[in-house]
């Protein structure tokens, strides 16, 4: 790792790439929650699988985890070597005339993504650790999609989720594109990068949206 | 036209700087911007206070030797230009107009306005080069056909002239468009490909001594470059890297 | 032969630099490495001398007062370098080059160095291109070339119109890769000051860090004086701010004679000067005349309204336009050389028809070439009867692929649309064909001391070609000092290294601080600009496009009083020991004063007309130059005598044994 770190392009390409596996893994999660506002039963279906299966949880599990650090660990190191690469700070500096806000907050973005994930971790996933291993409840196949609606009861909880996937948006809108850049593709494929990359940047993190307010708004009635 | 000016005003290198207040008067449109700095320093000197410093030279935007952050914008407000070539009529009777010089950690204030950029002389001194002898006893210059497509690129990249609005713009302070401008030139060239990856290697790592930031693709490069250097020398640079890396 | 020995070689021209290389004393490497070599200025001569020096393995120290090599003002030169390649079988050879460049400079240069340069330039294309400098190519694949003033060839080889740039930027990179052996120590933001001369010889240089003020001592066994030209002196030109005298100037009053002081290029095609505020004139490329048709109005009261703003040009009928060289050169018309394309604009706007605010501007009309190019393409694009419109369109989309950059550059400077109206241009100062003498050697008259480039006099007589300076910039860097300056070096292999605390030393450091003591002293209020810009208006009014007797004796009085005043009263802000801009133009200007009085001393010596020195009491009733081979075919070698009214003139007879001497006519 310290090896990596010494190298400018090095620590940018551990960024895109870990950044491309988080996209890659955000369209999976998107599939399968939108199975929930389809088909209750193949989203129990799909969530006990991945809730259960040895690979899944032992093997990606932790490669997701280590995904996740490495990006945000990267993320504030390059931040911080960024900051002080400047010195002294400009009295007037007019970021906005050449550069989109997104690329260049990518860190405010993405502190608000890394506060949402504790919130993510400590509805879902911590839950999930505690039912399943300390706890140590019997299998329930068919708990997850009430499980999951019920989250989405109050409105904070909803809203909050929304705002981030809002904050998403925009960290994809240059992120993903930018990690081609950064892997040395820029070629007359690039435009349609971009696009696929504002397309993706938009639909998913609506998506989740979606989902979220799809919930709130319909309660399991008991 | 009556400017207002807020200066960095700095001794020397060692010394703590701080903006300053000035006001000039009878500007006209068709001055340049550093002929406006010029009337200041006159009357600075007149009044026995000693005048701004600035780097310039040439006046005709080749040189690279301006180094002016001018309304938190490196070289003014207009693209595809240097400082020396903005002129007044871009400002407006009553304007406050910022100077500041382009800042980084790589490039310390020596006075004023003026900064070190013997880092980028260094990253070059690294590998910015092609290893021949200059005895004249190479071979014909046309005994190697290059593909007009490929000399175009590789002249595009070398049209920087090194001014560093690319590390003074970047909200990094990146030397990224400078370094990939560099090694694209050569790497572009059969007459460079024979060293291209040792090439990559030792001016990336000169680089990284030197203390610039991080790229994060943010693109303010590109369009603050008054040569107009393409990103798409960046992304070469990157795969030069990588596959110099992945070769060891 | 006297005083000054021009050491060409004996033999037939075209073996004479064969032969002399094969003569000539070498210096073993192990020995190189025992020997050290200043150079000053690393422009296009400097950088590639100090590269190639320092591959050969001697310890070489760079000196340029910019923050960078790479800033050296040879980046600005535009169209491109000259090479005898023949790669366009047009007929060009050695020999072609070697009449164009000699006719050219209207027979006041060397014939052997001159003959060198051309047997050198095909090397000076395979090196670049070996180090990677991007030249312009054809779809083939192959180096493309084009034409340039004054020749019947295309062996022009350029990188779109940035060629000095690239060039410059070769020569950079391989004084990088010197740099990085460390076999070449570079200061930047350092200035020479003065030139040490140890018995007789010279043996370092003092130099001022230009940041910390501290004031340097640099020994070695031989100095390359690379440091330009002096065109500065002028105040406004096509030069760069900084560029300056200092190096060539200091080393001249240590004993080196300088040549052909009033030898100056004054370019046609510039932006004229918009006001009292400008500091530079910035160049449009002279390729500009292919297409654009110069004029002034025929009537005065025409012309006046237009400096009022009364009347626009475009409004002018045919008939009441001054085609002024096509008027009075009718076989080459707007494509006559610089230097009388020069003068003919000044002669109209002195009359009374410049166009500008100032009065000192001429057309360059592009709206009959639009016109055709439009009528053309639409012919070619298969369209009936266009209308006007039509025409005008395709006719601007023409011009645009040829001259897009240098009509954006215009527009960007002079805030008009050139494409609707018509261009102003106004000559500029842009290049000295004078500077220090030097032998086929490139040794000034002070041993060990080689001057290269611009800065020295040899191969461009009284007017240079376009496209010769980048030329010879490099020939005399990459190709010719390396190898002569060998023969020097080679009686200093067990000198051992310099000392620098020799009574020698410690007097030239005297005089210089003394000197900048004195500049410091100043009691006056005006500050260094003002004196600069008086100086420029003498030398431009006096000493510029046309000269005559009264006038230049009026500008020597008056340069040696202007100086006086300069010395006693100019107001230099600040310290000596911290960076300090003033002081550096102080020092700069200090030394225009005396080479300006020296510059109308020679153009007053010289009773004839040639190349860029019009004497006006020496022209053909048509009012064409009138040269005087009888009288005047010699290098005019100034030796310093104090003031430089007092200095003594040393003739070099040009002898010419492979051209016969003829009139150049473009009627």
């Amino acid at each position: 790792m310290s090896k990596i770190i010494q190298s400018s392009i090095a620590r940018k390409v551990v960024m895109a790439l870990s950044g491309i596996f988080l996209v890659l893994f955000l369209a999976l999660h998107f599939t399968i929650n939108f199975t929930s506002v389809v088909s209750p039963d193949t989203f129990n279906e799909l969530s006990h699988f991945m809730g259960y299966n040895f690979i899944v949880q032992f093997i990606m599990q932790p490669i997701l985890i280590a995904g996740v650090v490495i990006h945000f660990v990267m993320g504030f190191v390059l931040e911080i070597q960024n900051n002080r690469a400047r010195g002294v700070k400009y009295v007037q500096y007019k970021g906005s005339a050449n550069a989109p806000w997104v690329s260049r907050n990518m860190i405010i973005s993405g502190a608000v993504i890394l506060a949402f994930l504790g919130l993510h971790f400590y509805d879902f996933w911590i839950h999930e650790m505690a039912y399943k291993y300390i706890e140590a409840n019997p299998e329930d196949p068919t708990r997850y999609y009430a499980e999951t609606v019920e989250k989405f009861a109050p409105f904070w909880r909803t809203l909050l989720y929304v705002l981030s996937f809002g904050l998403l948006s925009l960290h994809l809108w240059h992120g993903f594109a930018s990690s081609f850049q950064t892997m040395g593709v820029n070629n007359k494929y690039t435009p349609s990068i971009v696009n696929f990359t504002k397309i993706y940047a938009v639909a998913i993190p609506l998506g989740f949206a979606f989902i979220a307010i799809y919930h709130h708004f319909n309660p399991i009635i008991h | 036209m009556k400017i207002y000016l807020k200066i960095w005003r700095q001794k020397d290198a060692s010394s703590k700087g701080k903006m300053v207040d000035y006001t000039v008067e009878g500007i006209e449109g068709d001055m340049s911007f550093l002929e406006m700095l010029d009337i200041l320093n006159e009357e600075l000197i007149s009044q026995g206070e000693e005048p701004i410093e600035f780097d310039h030279d040439c006046r005709e935007g080749i040189c690279g030797t301006c180094s002016l952050q001018i309304n938190g914008r490196p070289h003014g407000p207009d693209t595809r230009i240097t400082a020396c070539q903005l002129h007044m009529r871009s400002f407006k009777d009553g304007d406050t107009i910022t100077i500041e010089p382009f800042r980084a950690k790589a490039f310390p204030v020596v006075k004023d306005l003026i900064i070190d950029r013997s880092a980028f002389d260094r990253i070059q001194q690294a590998g910015g080069y092609i290893s021949v002898n200059t005895s004249g006893n190479t071979v014909d210059a046309n005994a190697i056909p290059i593909e007009k497509d490929k000399a175009d690129h590789s002249f595009n990249a070398a049209t920087c002239i090194g001014c560093g609005a690319c590390v003074a713009a970047c909200k990094n302070a990146s030397a990224m468009l400078f370094t990939s401008a560099k090694v694209s030139q050569f790497a572009l060239l059969p007459q460079g490909r024979v060293e291209a990856a040792d090439r990559v290697l030792n001016m990336v790592r000169q680089m990284d001594i030197e203390g610039f930031g991080n790229c994060t693709n943010t693109g303010a490069c590109e369009v603050e470059c008054p040569k107009g250097i393409s990103l798409e020398n960046i992304a070469r640079m990157n795969r030069e890297y990588l596959s110099a890396s992945i070769k060891g | 032969m006297g005083i000054l020995d021009s050491k060409v070689p004996k033999g037939p021209l075209a073996e004479k630099w064969t032969k002399h290389k094969n003569e000539i004393n070498l210096v073993n490497p192990a020995n190189k490495r025992n020997i050290d070599v200043i150079v000053v200025g690393t422009g296009l001569a400097g950088g590639s001398a100090a590269a190639t020096l320092a591959e050969l393995g001697y310890n070489v120290k760079t000196f340029c007062y910019q923050d960078s090599p790479r800033r050296a003002h040879s980046i600005a030169a535009q169209g491109g370098v000259n090479a005898s390649k023949n790669y366009q079988g047009d007929g060009d050879s050695d020999y072609r080059l070697f009449y164009d460049t000699i006719k050219g400079g209207d027979y006041r240069s060397r014939e052997a160095n001159v003959y060198r340069l051309a047997e050198v330039s095909g090397n000076i294309i395979d090196q670049c291109v070996a180090q990677g400098v991007p030249f312009a190519r054809e779809y083939g694949g192959l180096l493309d070339n084009r034409s340039f003033g004054g020749v019947l060839v295309s062996r022009t080889f350029y990188a779109k119109g940035q060629t000095g740039q690239q060039l410059l930027l070769g020569a950079y990179a391989a004084m990088n890769r010197q740099i990085h052996r460390g076999k070449i120590k570079s200061f930047t933001r350092h200035e020479m000051l003065d030139l040490v001369v140890i018995d007789g010889k010279a043996r370092g240089i003092i130099a001022r860090d230009l940041v910390t003020g501290e004031i340097e001592r640099h020994s070695a066994h031989a100095v390359v004086i690379a440091s330009g030209g002096y065109g500065n002196l002028f105040f406004l030109s096509t030069y760069c701010m900084g560029a300056n005298v200092m190096a060539a100037w200091r080393t001249h009053r240590r004993g080196a004679f300088f040549a052909n002081p009033c030898f100056t290029q004054i370019h046609p095609t510039c932006i004229p000067v918009s006001g009292e505020h400008q500091s530079k004139l910035t160049l449009m490329s002279e390729s500009l005349r292919n297409d654009g048709r110069i004029w002034v109005p025929k009537k005065l009261e025409d012309a006046k309204a237009i400096r009022e703003g009364k009347l626009k040009p475009t409004e002018l009928a045919e008939e009441d336009r001054d085609y002024y060289l096509e008027r009075r050169y009718p076989a080459f018309g707007n494509l006559v050389p610089r230097d009388v394309a020069s003068r003919a604009a000044k002669e109209r706007c002195d009359a009374g028809y410049g166009v500008n605010k100032t009065g000192e501007a001429v057309y360059l009309d592009f709206a009959s070439a639009i016109k055709r190019y439009g009528t053309e393409k639409a012919y070619t694009s298969g369209i009936q009867d266009p209308d006007e419109d039509t025409v005008r369109r395709l006719g601007e989309e023409v011009i645009e692929a040829k001259y897009g950059n240098l009509f954006q550059m215009y527009e960007k400077i002079v805030d008009q649309n050139p494409y609707k109206t018509p261009m102003m241009i106004y000559p500029a100062v842009h290049y000295t064909m004078g500077g220090l003498w030097v032998d086929y050697n490139l040794m000034t008259t002070i041993p060990g001391c080689y001057s290269i480039g611009e800065s020295n006099f040899s191969d461009h007589g009284a007017n240079r070609l376009g496209a010769s300076a980048l030329m010879q910039g490099l020939a005399d860097g990459y190709f010719v000092l390396p190898y002569t300056i060998g023969d020097y070096l080679s009686k200093d292999i067990r000198t051992g290294k310099i000392p620098t605390d020799s009574p020698e030393f410690d007097k030239a450091e005297k005089d210089v601080r003394d000197r900048l003591e004195k500049l410091m002293s100043g009691k006056g209020k005006h500050s260094v600009d003002y004196y600069h810009k008086k100086l420029g208006k003498i030398m431009w009014d006096k000493c510029g496009m046309s000269r005559n007797e009264k006038g230049l004796k009026e500008a020597m009085k008056e340069i040696a009083e202007l100086r006086k005043d300069f010395w006693e009263n100019v107001k230099v802000p600040g310290s000596a020991d911290s960076k300090n801009q003033e002081l550096e133009k102080a020092g700069r200007v200090a030394d225009f004063l005396e080479i300006g009085e020296l510059f109308a001393k020679d153009a007053l010596d010289r009773n004839e007309s040639c190349g860029g020195h019009f004497r006006e009491e020496y022209q053909t009733p048509e009012g064409e130059a009138l040269r005087d081979d009888k009288n005047y075919k010699y290098v005019a070698a100034w030796e310093y005598k104090g003031e430089p009214k007092d200095a003594k003139l040393h003739k070099e007879e040009l002898v010419y044994e492979n051209i016969e001497l003829k009139t150049r006519s473009y009627k």
